[in-house]
């Protein structure tokens, strides 16, 4: 259970110490668990109150409001990934494992808590907001996908908030324009979901919305080691 | 001296030619289309060569601060961010404008795609100046204000050059329109394709007249500063 013991063996492999570091932040997930009941509980709270104002809305509003509660949800569940790491935590890390170990663990580790946050919101807003979906499964494919491309964008992010001091501001005012794109292709694909016919060009967006996932995991590789030396 | 500044003369007569002949010339008139408000060519398309030039060459210099600290690279990536966001703004009211007669939408947000690539490029970049703002060191705000630029930009482009031409707009260079966003090379005479490439010419080295200014400024108060 100690996670320390792996580092101070001599440097074991890239792929342990990867692994080792999303290890260590499961269990800090598990021992403060009212964070991850936090975020469940905004995500309810959210759509609940979507749901006293709204009703049950028909097919395309339901879809763009899904996307807008998964942002909101996704800004609160992966912004505290860098805020809660102390300073003399950060120097830990430095001197025990590498820049792109560490942000590879982030980016995985949130990546993992954001499908459970995209799964579990489309459950209440099927539960409480009716099910227009036409392709049921071609929705959660879609908003698994979608989840993954938030919380790469917003780990990153987070890791340029925590080094500037008004964080939970700066996430919002730098990752909404960042994510507009995203959010549009997303809702594009989604919308053939609700009609009964699958329409062309889908795949062509899918991959591009996944050369833009690739393109943040390289790029966050590359940019994070100049923000974690100081 | 001529050898030295010959870009400055060449952007002065430049926009001094766009703003005399460029009203004057005489312009193909389209069944009684685009009359004389086709005349905008000249000044709405090259705000946006200008603007994404100057965003080019503003990563250029984040990149190369983050290679060698020099304080210089940070100015200038700032300067040639802010010089693009003043020419995304005017490139925006330009385009207002016209579409308000062209288009008839009297609507001061006109609805269309092409616009959300500029609302985004104009927002990444305010929020690129408000990140610097908020970081005191100014070690720190020049490194990771590049990081954020870079990121920013990678994630930017493709989208303002891929995005627009996958759904239909009024606008030139959208999906079943002919050419790309800036001009339609085949259907344009060539008196306007002239005019266009001097004022993209002519705008873009006043933006660079510009920067260059700005930056000797903030060495001057650096220099000044740092001398007590």
């Amino acid at each position: 259970m100690h996670w320390q013991v792996y580092f101070c063996a001599n440097m074991p492999k890239p792929t342990n110490r990867i692994i080792t570091l999303i290890k260590k932040d499961f269990l800090l997930e598990v021992r403060q668990q009212y964070t991850f009941y936090g975020i469940l509980l905004y995500l309810a709270s959210t759509i609940f109150i979507v749901y006293l104002s709204m009703g049950k809305p028909e097919a395309t509003v339901w879809n763009s409001l899904f996307w807008i509660v998964q942002l909101f949800v996704c800004v609160n569940a992966v912004a505290k990934s860098f805020l809660q790491e102390s300073r003399g935590r950060m120097l830990y890390f430095y001197s025990v494992a590498g820049a792109g170990d560490f942000i590879l663990s982030k980016l995985i580790f949130n990546v993992a808590l954001m499908l459970i946050m995209s799964l579990m919101s489309l459950l209440v807003f099927v539960v409480l907001l009716d099910n227009p979906i036409t392709h049921f499964w071609a929705f959660a494919g879609t908003s698994i996908l979608g989840g993954m491309g938030l919380s790469l964008v917003f780990t990153f992010l987070s890791a340029i908030a925590a080094k500037a001091q008004q964080q939970a501001a700066l996430m919002a005012i730098m990752g909404f324009p960042i994510i507009i794109p995203q959010l549009l292709l997303l809702g594009k694909i989604s919308n053939t979901a609700f009609s009964p016919v699958i329409q062309g060009g889908i795949w062509q967006m899918v991959a591009l919305l996944v050369g833009l996932d690739v393109m943040i995991v390289v790029l966050s590789l590359i940019l994070f080691p100049f923000l974690w030396k100081d | 001296m001529i050898a030295k500044n010959w870009w400055k003369i060449l952007a002065y007569l430049a926009l001094l030619c766009i703003c005399t002949v460029g009203f004057l010339v005489k312009v193909p008139v389209l069944q009684g289309r685009l009359q004389e408000s086709v005349r905008n060519t000249f000044f709405h398309v090259p705000m946006w060569f200008g603007m994404m030039i100057f965003y080019v060459v503003s990563v250029v210099y984040s990149i190369k601060y983050l290679r060698s600290p020099k304080t210089s690279h940070d100015y200038n990536a700032l300067e040639f961010a802010r010089v693009g966001t003043v020419y995304c703004i005017l490139g925006l009211i330009t385009g207002a404008v016209w579409a308000t007669y062209q288009w008839g939408d009297a609507s001061i947000w006109k609805s269309d795609p092409k616009l959300i690539g500029a609302a985004i490029s104009l927002l990444i970049y305010l929020a690129y100046f408000v990140l610097r703002g908020s970081i005191v060191d100014a070690d720190n705000r020049a490194k990771i204000g590049a990081v954020y630029n870079i990121f920013a930009f990678a994630m930017l482009f493709p989208t303002i050059w891929i995005l627009p031409r996958m759904s239909e707009s009024l606008h030139p260079g959208g999906q079943g329109a002919n050419g790309n966003p800036g001009l339609n090379p085949n259907d344009s005479a060539a008196v306007i394709t002239l005019f266009l490439w001097l004022g993209v010419l002519g705008w873009t080295l006043t933006g660079v007249w510009i920067t260059n200014l700005r930056v000797r400024l903030h060495l001057i108060i650096e220099k000044r500063t740092n001398n007590g």
